[in-house]
């Protein structure tokens, strides 16, 4: 079915360009997200500087922040995310069109964080909503943001559209929104959406050789 | 001068001194923003403004608690019932004029003792409760037109629970709205008088109030890598080790 590489080559260089329709939709897709434009916190920061004139996000064709939800494929999740501003967060990703993207930016967005013990932080957004890409740092340069980005450019160049390992968006039968936890009286309710949530078993060591 | 019941291990209650001899040898504080500290001198000292306010407000219980640490920010302890009163008083009077509420902020007293041991009596009249706790709240007053503050004014609710009530400043300094609303949410002291008593920073189905010392947070915890103290506790409890 797929061309053969070394042929695909040959006819470049005679001014022919062969391609599948998944990659020329993978390669539009990478080539233009827009972020819905939103922080929480100061990671926020350094992703505004990020789109600036020195670290210059437009080179990667993401540099279109969007007010609105609707208009978004790409939410950067920059920053805390608080117990009182999650359901916000998930309901914000719900109404985005797919296809859809979350990067996770700073530790606070992947695992709350220096605030990870407070009680009004959520401990990772990954909790709630799919995340394809988490940038760890606290709060990480720009340049980590840009190497987000292109890290997910990559994952958007290697989707499936069709067949068993197609991506979430292109599957008839995947979900587009995910559950808005409720204000509980002593916190979300519930507190992680376990479907999506599965983190590994971690086994410590026995006393003395502390894991 | 005795306080019996004073903390041994608290620095901060460590110098005995009364609080005149020993602000005495400080050098003169410059606060921030170039206001000047309240001096130890007259009219502006704490204990300068106590006695006016004696004159003013004969039937107020009004207190001097000295801070014996190096800051030698003296304060005026108030009861709940005279606090509009003395407040109106200190921004109202002319040579006072006390404009500016800069801060509202609130402590939580389990073990009354505790709170006597660092606010040291300044006059031997003040009694130690000696049951039950009670919120502190803790207003700092400035004066923009003369420039002077912090004016620290202290005050106590009754206790803990049903009783936990403060008149509230707001229709005095507006600048309290929204700090006293922090209060209510993270302490539960009920600012009577407040036109919009919500929550500010939790969700308003939320029952607890965080910044109190016996809250237990929701026990959601997920492992990390170095888990040491408290932290390792929980790790223990969560996380059971290979035997």
């Amino acid at each position: 079915m797929a061309i053969d590489p070394k042929l695909a080559e040959d006819l470049k260089s005679q001014g022919v360009h062969v391609t599948s329709f998944e990659q020329l939709i993978n390669w539009g897709r990478s080539s233009s997200l827009w972020p819905l434009q939103f922080g929480l916190a100061c990671c926020a920061i350094e992703m505004i500087a990020a789109t600036m004139a020195r670290y210059d996000m437009a080179r990667f064709g993401a540099e279109v922040f969007r007010p609105s939800p609707r208009q978004a494929d790409l939410m950067i999740v920059a920053g805390t995310v608080t117990k009182k501003m999650a359901p916000q967060v998930v309901r914000l990703y719900n109404q985005m069109a797919e296809p859809k993207y979350v990067i996770a930016m700073g530790a606070c967005a992947i695992s709350g964080g220096p605030f990870k013990d407070g009680y009004n932080v959520l401990k990772g957004i990954d909790r709630f909503i799919p995340v394809d890409v988490a940038i760890p740092g606290c709060p990480p340069r720009p340049e980590a943001l840009l190497e987000g980005l292109i890290t997910l450019r990559e994952l958007i160049a290697k989707e499936k559209l069709m067949g068993k390992h197609r991506a979430r968006h292109a599957d008839p039968d995947g979900t587009a929104a995910f559950p808005v936890p409720e204000f509980g009286e002593h916190d979300l309710i519930p507190t992680a959406n376990r479907e999506i949530w599965n983190p590994p078993t971690v086994v410590r060591q026995a006393e003395g050789g502390e894991a | 001068m005795s306080a019996p019941d004073r903390n041994p291990t608290d620095q901060i209650s460590t110098d005995r001194e009364s609080p005149d001899s020993h602000a005495g040898e400080l050098p003169s504080q410059s606060g921030e923003a170039g206001f000047t500290a309240l001096q130890s001198e007259a009219p502006d000292s704490p204990a300068a403004l106590l006695a006016r306010l004696r004159d003013a407000l004969p039937q107020a219980a009004i207190t001097l608690r000295s801070n014996p640490g190096p800051a030698a920010q003296h304060s005026l302890l108030v009861e709940p019932a005279d606090l509009t009163d003395v407040c109106r008083l200190l921004r109202d009077t002319p040579d006072l004029a006390f404009d500016f509420l800069s801060n509202v902020t609130g402590v939580d007293w389990p073990d009354p003792a505790k709170a006597d041991a660092v606010a040291v009596p300044a006059d031997g009249e003040a009694t130690t409760r000696t049951a039950g706790g009670f919120l502190e709240v803790i207003y700092h007053l400035y004066s923009t037109s003369r420039r002077v503050g912090p004016l620290v004014l202290r005050t106590r609710t009754a206790d803990r629970g049903d009783h936990a009530k403060i008149p509230s400043l707001v229709a005095i300094y507006r600048s309290a709205e929204f700090q006293e609303r922090e209060i209510f949410d993270l302490f539960g002291v009920e600012f009577t008088g407040h036109p919009d008593l919500r929550r500010i920073l939790m969700w308003d189905e939320f029952v607890d109030h965080p910044m109190r010392k016996d809250y237990v947070a929701p026990d959601d915890y997920q492992y990390e890598p170095t888990p040491h103290d408290a932290v390792l506790q929980k790790a223990k409890r969560h996380y059971p080790a290979q035997q």
